[in-house]
């Protein structure tokens, strides 16, 4: 039944260039990425129970390694993937020290790391672009409708690709290690090796949509892919969507993307209004819709 | 049946404290040991040094004739040493059955699908620990028993040569209490090597083939359960030496309301019974000791009494119920506890955590308070710039002590004061307690294991056990109405 309803949705979401606008499907195309950027962080907080205060640091690192590999004349397929190795490499670079740390260190690292990137891509403006942005010369298509299916398709392939694995054995060892790791531990299982698995898989995919992102807009610019504003929101979408459901993250991405685009009119109110209401739901059902529902499920 | 696991010269230091000191034993195949020794005594940081949780400081650990001291607990874990928690947090996301399977997945990245070998031997575990009816429910449904027996499970699932089991019978009923003793029994018949860590004797007695008592860290007594328990060290740790008591000539009023008045007060920790029907009373300018094992509700008491723990039942203070008033607003009504954790501000100062007690009161009189205990406790004037982090543990008592009677409490609640102290500690601090028992008309309320520390102060004295009071008089009938079944 669950599938059957999962399936007409998405059937429904693929004939949508057929009869909307190019507008919404930009918006759209946009939200989806960013479902892709909150599903890969819920896999680090909901599973390997590890809060990432820097997703944009390995969105950053991908999006920008694609775009200096465009530029020197790199075809696309290549940068995207060149992306999602730097984000993985650099992610590793970074995680292998700080899950050494105890506590809220790891956390305090991750959001340095994004504030290191930024000024080095301010510092070094005659190859990054600097602060005006970094101009991509290739795009991934010029039909607005093929860039939607592309995204989608992205999505799709994200998101069971991060459920499977967050249910499969491994996962479950991950789950436990994010829960108890002490009694991970005791159980035989080698807490860091798995944590440090799950940062590699969330790099891998936060490094690709961030690559694929860039040829999107045809610009990489520090506030859309590295600012620590653009992390919150990831981080608002995946709370707000429910932790540890990875579907949950593409609602609330989908949520906030679709809500700041409607508010719109509202100028400088609309941010205001989409966070009070993240925050309303992030107080009132600290599971997040996704979870709420499926908690409600659980006790039927 | 050879030794399968061999412990020496095992050490371990916090700060200034020496929390295990050149602790040694073996334990062969198919034997039971009990390690036994009061709250403090380091039974519980021995048992996470040979898994591997706590790192050692000296000595040695041995599994099957390998040195594994300085291994990762998973790498220890693998090796064959397996650790039932007391306390546990399961997947709960997950069913009874997905979380045993856990404990029967190998250590890999890549393995995606359990396999139906794994599904089937989950299975058979669960109904060998008695949880065949309730593998697809979720732990958040089960009742406590069931909670414990899920983690036994997962121990079984790893078949370890060597099992640590950590308070094998907290919280469980009498029935349930059998269960579990024949469980750990099978452990024997398959040639298991078993180390059950308990409080007391009693709980563990029918079951091991010899108990190794510790105190303070080190070993006090071993041999079989008999022979430990009417060892004189050992009924010292337990029970102080000779029972004195020191009622005082003029016994204070008990007319009128009474200062403190539990009623009929119960507690549950998610499914186990902390408190059962508690009534006690304290009057003004009162001494009163609870007296009991660790284990039997006297922490639970004193939360509930502070307003940390949710409870049903009434609490009066001059009268008035405290159902429903802020720890912080009890804290400044009067009633100061200085808990068993002691609670002190590690980093900081000897002074600043005393500065921070007085921190409700006018300059002048928060002087006079500070001078009055400094010459109290002389040694904590000497420690002033110190970390209280770096205080030996009685000069730690001393500063917890000092900084909730900075607080200017009408009622004092100390619990477990003795919390492993050495008895020469335990002597300054008795003379604290007697000095501020005859110079100021503060009330007390005690906590004690150590009926010895506890009974020549206290007015009034009350036995919890498990969860409820079962005796309650004059100190000075103590020891005859109530001694004997104590221990």
């Amino acid at each position: 039944m669950r599938i059957l309803s999962a399936l007409v949705v998405l059937l429904a979401l693929a004939t949508l260039p057929f009869w909307v606008s190019g507008y919404i499907l930009g918006v759209l195309t946009i939200a989806y990425f960013f479902g892709v950027f909150a599903m890969s962080w819920d896999l680090l907080f909901g599973f390997a129970g590890e809060v990432n205060f820097g997703p944009t640091f390995l969105i950053g690192l991908g999006a920008y390694s694609a775009g200096l590999l465009d530029n020197h004349g790199v075809p696309v397929w290549l940068c995207v993937i060149a992306g999602a190795v730097a984000a993985v490499f650099g992610g590793l670079i970074l995680a292998v020290p700080a899950l050494r740390l105890r506590g809220p260190y790891f956390g305090l690292i991750t959001l340095v790391a994004v504030l290191v990137l930024q000024q080095v891509i301010v510092i070094f403006a005659g190859v990054t672009g600097g602060e005006i942005g970094l101009t991509i010369n290739d795009v991934l298509s010029l039909d607005p409708g093929y860039n939607y299916w592309l995204a989608l398709g992205f999505l799709l392939i994200s998101g069971i690709v991060l459920t499977l694995f967050s249910r499969s054995a491994a996962g479950l060892i991950l789950q436990a290690s994010g829960q108890d790791p002490i009694e991970a531990q005791v159980l035989g299982f080698n807490v860091v090796k798995h944590k440090l698995a799950a940062f590699a898989i969330s790099a891998l995919f936060s490094g690709l949509a961030g690559a694929m992102l860039v040829f999107y807009l045809g610009t990489a610019s520090v506030d859309t892919v590295v600012d620590i504003s653009v992390g919150v929101q990831i981080i608002i979408a995946a709370v707000l969507g429910g932790r540890r459901t990875i579907f949950g993250a593409v609602i609330g991405a989908l949520f906030l993307i679709i809500a700041g685009e409607i508010l719109r009119p509202l100028g400088q109110l609309s941010t205001f209004v989409v966070s009070a209401v993240a925050l309303g739901v992030i107080l009132f059902f600290p599971d997040g819709l996704v979870g709420y529902l499926l908690r409600r499920g659980e006790r039927a | 049946m050879k030794t399968l696991l061999e412990v020496a010269g095992l050490t371990k230091r916090f700060g200034g404290l020496v929390a295990v000191k050149d602790l040694g034993f073996a334990i062969r195949g198919g034997e039971i040991l009990g390690l036994i020794g009061p709250n403090g005594s380091g039974k519980s940081t021995a048992m996470k040094l040979i898994m591997g949780i706590e790192r050692a400081n000296a000595g040695s650990v041995r599994l099957a004739g390998e040195e594994i001291v300085s291994w990762p607990t998973h790498r220890i874990a693998r090796a064959g040493i397996g650790l039932v928690f007391q306390h546990s947090r399961p997947l709960h996301r997950q069913t009874v059955w997905e979380n045993i399977k856990l404990a029967l997945l190998p250590d890999s990245l890549l393995r995606l699908v359990a396999g139906r070998a794994v599904d089937e031997h989950a299975r058979l575990i669960g109904e060998r620990v008695g949880l065949g009816a309730v593998l697809d429910r979720h732990p958040a449904t089960l009742p406590f028993a069931d909670l414990r027996r899920m983690e036994l499970a997962k121990a079984i699932a790893r078949d370890p040569k060597v099992v640590l089991v950590d308070e094998p019978f907290a919280g469980l009923t009498l029935g349930e209490v059998e269960n579990f003793s024949a469980l750990i029994r099978s452990f024997r018949e398959e040639g298991k090597a078993v180390l059950l860590v308990d409080h007391n004797v009693k709980s563990v007695a029918a079951l091991v083939d010899r108990v190794l008592a510790m105190y303070l860290g080190e070993r006090i007594a071993e041999g079989p359960a008999e022979v430990v328990m009417r060892d004189p060290t050992v009924r010292r740790v337990y029970l102080g030496g000779a029972i004195g008591t020191h009622a005082r000539d003029i016994a204070p009023e008990k007319t009128g309301v009474p200062l403190l008045h539990v009623s009929d007060l119960s507690v549950l920790y998610g499914k186990a019974q902390a408190l059962e029907q508690v009534s006690l009373e304290v009057h003004e300018g009162e001494f009163v000791s609870v007296v009991g094992l660790n284990g039997a509700g006297k922490t639970t008491l004193f939360n509930a009494i502070s307003g940390l723990v949710p409870y049903r039942g009434r609490i009066n203070w001059e009268g008035t119920p405290l159902a429903g008033r802020t720890p912080g607003a009890i804290a400044r009504g009067g009633i100061v506890q200085c808990p068993e954790t002691r609670e002190l501000f590690g980093a900081m100062s000897v002074a600043e955590n005393l500065d921070l007690g007085g921190q409700h009161q006018k300059p002048t009189e928060r002087a006079e308070r500070l001078a009055w205990l400094l010459d109290l406790f002389p040694i904590l004037k000497a420690r002033r710039a110190q970390m209280a982090r770096t205080l030996s543990g009685g000069e730690q008592q001393m500063l917890a002590i000092a900084r909730a009677l900075m607080m200017n409490p009408r009622l004092l609640i100390l619990d477990e004061p003795t919390l492993g102290l050495a008895p020469v500690i335990l002597e300054q601090i008795s003379k604290a307690l007697e000095v501020l028992r005859q110079a100021t008309p503060i009330t007390v309320l005690l906590g004690e294991q150590n009926v010895t520390f506890a009974l020549p102060h206290a007015d009034r004295v009350y036995v919890l056990e498990h969860a409820r009071i079962i005796w309650q008089g004059p100190a000075s009938r103590f020891a005859e109405e109530a001694g004997a079944g104590y221990l």
